[in-house]
């Protein structure tokens, strides 16, 4: 009697205990964290220096990040359906392209394709390797890198889609592209949305990198105020509290527009 | 005068194997005359599927001809799309496009492959809708709807286009059986109004009231063919009464 009655009622008071397991206290840290930071900067005029300093790369950082990202994704997309296609020269072209890049260590690919593979293609076209500014061959570099792996994002979006989906549409007279277009991108694209974001995140902090091509991003102006003025502890933990409110940020808008779609759907 | 009497579909020892082993089709000829309704009937596996699915190359065959309409099918059909827009499909789990509204699923094709113009195509797609019985739905997403209302949107998708010829692959079977009499009466209703349909079902009752021809297919043969009297009634083949004998059970 008293054995059933306890099944039936469940416990309702969680332990204090409990609520204290479950509370997001590295949130807690993070914030902390940014607290801190601003704190120093706003009492320690050495802080201060450094943030004014490196702030100015921050314009370098994001173009360098935006212009990339929205190369990268190009390229991943035709990679990514090159990866599903059935011509045999495009599909094994993907298939290379992928497997070239992620075979290769991010910094030395952004190495090899900024003084090697600009160099050779703007000669390709008759222009002088020196003359493709710095800047552009990091954004190349960066575009190419990201596109192998967004590649591997857009062909995995695009075999989640049912196969009745493609036999419906050509069972309706579109072609292969036609179907592609306006039937299993729209919805591929939508289930791969997170990751698509999550990798924009990604490729904030490996913008960093290309710090290595003197590319002034916040990496690099970082460097040079710490190299000039010995504030090593003050440029690096400006530089480290900077990366991580952006990425904090984006986080936080990829996970509120996951969860939007997730809303959106049925 | 010739061609309006040919058969508008033609098929030739028609062979389909998958890999090595499979062989889902071991030479099918088949005709059908315009304006007809032929319904396969055949136990799972014997091939009813691959049969339909050769007829607008959704399947490629491995061997043997089909013609539709005066053409022939091969793989080098630069044309094949507009062979199939011709050709309406209707799916077992009728794949209707779930990003896009009841309206748009209706209006896609014809707008991309028929070239219409937005007016024009949703006028069209508010008829075919209404001869379906579900114009209320139009703005509606497939996953709000049930799924005989879903299949009969893929009926109304497909009949936009205004095809020739209809194939359905078991349109009822994913259905509760309270959803199937609205779906079948759709289908009636373009047997009727004489379109050429090629349906593969287990609904018997369908058959004998709809069908101009039974076709019963077993292990990748056409086992015998005729109206639905002589195979539902007077079957001459063994394996043909068998298999009737196992479906009436049911
Ligand atoms: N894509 C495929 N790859 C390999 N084998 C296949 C493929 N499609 C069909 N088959 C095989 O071909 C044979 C015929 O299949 P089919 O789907 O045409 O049969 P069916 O008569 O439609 O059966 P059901 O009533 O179960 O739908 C089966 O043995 C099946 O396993
Ligand atoms: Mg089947």
């Amino acid at each position: 009697m008293t054995k059933a009655a306890s099944k039936e009622t469940p416990l309702i008071v969680e332990s204090l205990w409990d609520r204290l397991a479950r509370f997001p206290w590295w949130l807690v840290a993070i914030i902390l964290v940014l607290i801190g930071s601003a704190y120093f900067v706003a009492t320690n005029e050495s802080y201060q220096a450094s943030l004014l300093f490196i702030v100015q790369g921050i314009s370098i950082t994001v173009q360098t990040t935006l212009y990339a990202y929205a190369l990268a994704l190009v390229i991943g997309l035709i990679m990514g359906l090159g990866r599903v296609s059935r011509n045999v020269i495009f599909s094994n072209i993907a298939r290379f392209y992928v497997e070239v890049v992620r075979g290769i260590p991010m910094l030395v690919l952004i190495f090899y394709i900024a003084f090697v593979a600009v160099v050779d293609f703007a000669g390709f076209f008759g222009v002088a390797g020196r003359d493709v500014p710095m800047n552009v061959r990091a954004i190349i570099a960066l575009a190419v890198t990201y596109g192998a792996f967004l590649a591997e994002i857009f062909r995995a979006g695009i075999q989640s889609i049912d196969r009745g989906q493609m036999e419906a549409a050509r069972s309706l007279g579109m072609s292969y592209t036609k179907a592609m277009r306006y039937v299993i991108l729209p919805q591929a694209i939508r289930n791969v949305l997170p990751a698509l974001g999550n990798d924009f995140v990604a490729m904030l902090k490996d913008s960093s990198l290309v710090s290595v091509l003197a590319v002034r991003d916040i990496t690099q102006v970082a460097r040079l105020h710490a190299g000039s003025t010995f504030r090593f502890r003050e440029a690096y933990t400006v530089l480290a509290v900077l990366y991580l409110s952006m990425t904090l940020v984006l986080s936080a808008l990829v996970q509120w527009l996951e969860r939007r779609l997730h809303a959106g759907r049925k | 005068m010739p061609v309006a009497s040919k058969p508008i579909i033609e098929i030739k020892s028609l062979h389909k194997t998958f890999g090595k082993d499979v062989h889902a089709l071991r030479g099918v000829d088949l005709l059908v005359e315009r304006g007809k309704v032929v319904v396969i009937v055949g136990p799972s596996g014997s091939g009813k599927s691959t049969l339909l699915r050769c007829i607008n190359h959704l399947e490629v065959e491995t061997h043997g001809e089909v013609w539709v309409d005066g053409k022939r099918l091969n793989e080098k059909n630069k044309d094949i799309d507009e062979i199939r827009a011709e050709i309406g499909m209707v799916f077992q789990l009728f794949n209707l496009f779930p990003h896009l509204t009841v309206l748009e699923n209706i209006m896609l094709a014809q707008r991309v492959v028929r070239g219409r113009g937005k007016a024009e195509a949703e006028e069209v797609a508010k008829k075919q809708l209404e001869r379906v019985g579900i114009s209320e739905k139009a703005h509606s997403f497939p996953a709000q709807l049930s799924g005989g209302q879903q299949q009969r949107v893929a009926i109304a998708r497909a009949l936009a286009m205004n095809p020739k010829i209809m194939l359905f692959d078991e349109p009822t079977s994913a259905l509760d059986p309270e959803m199937i009499k609205e779906v079948l009466d759709v289908m009636l209703d373009l047997a009727k109004d004489g379109m050429t349909m090629i349906v593969v079902t287990h609904e018997m009752g369908f058959a004998r009231v709809a069908a101009d021809q039974v076709i019963f297919m077993d292990q990748g043969l056409v086992v015998e063919q005729g109206t639905p009297q002589q195979i539902f009634n007077n079957p001459t083949q063994d394996r043909t009464k068998l298999f009737l004998s196992q479906i009436l059970q049911h």
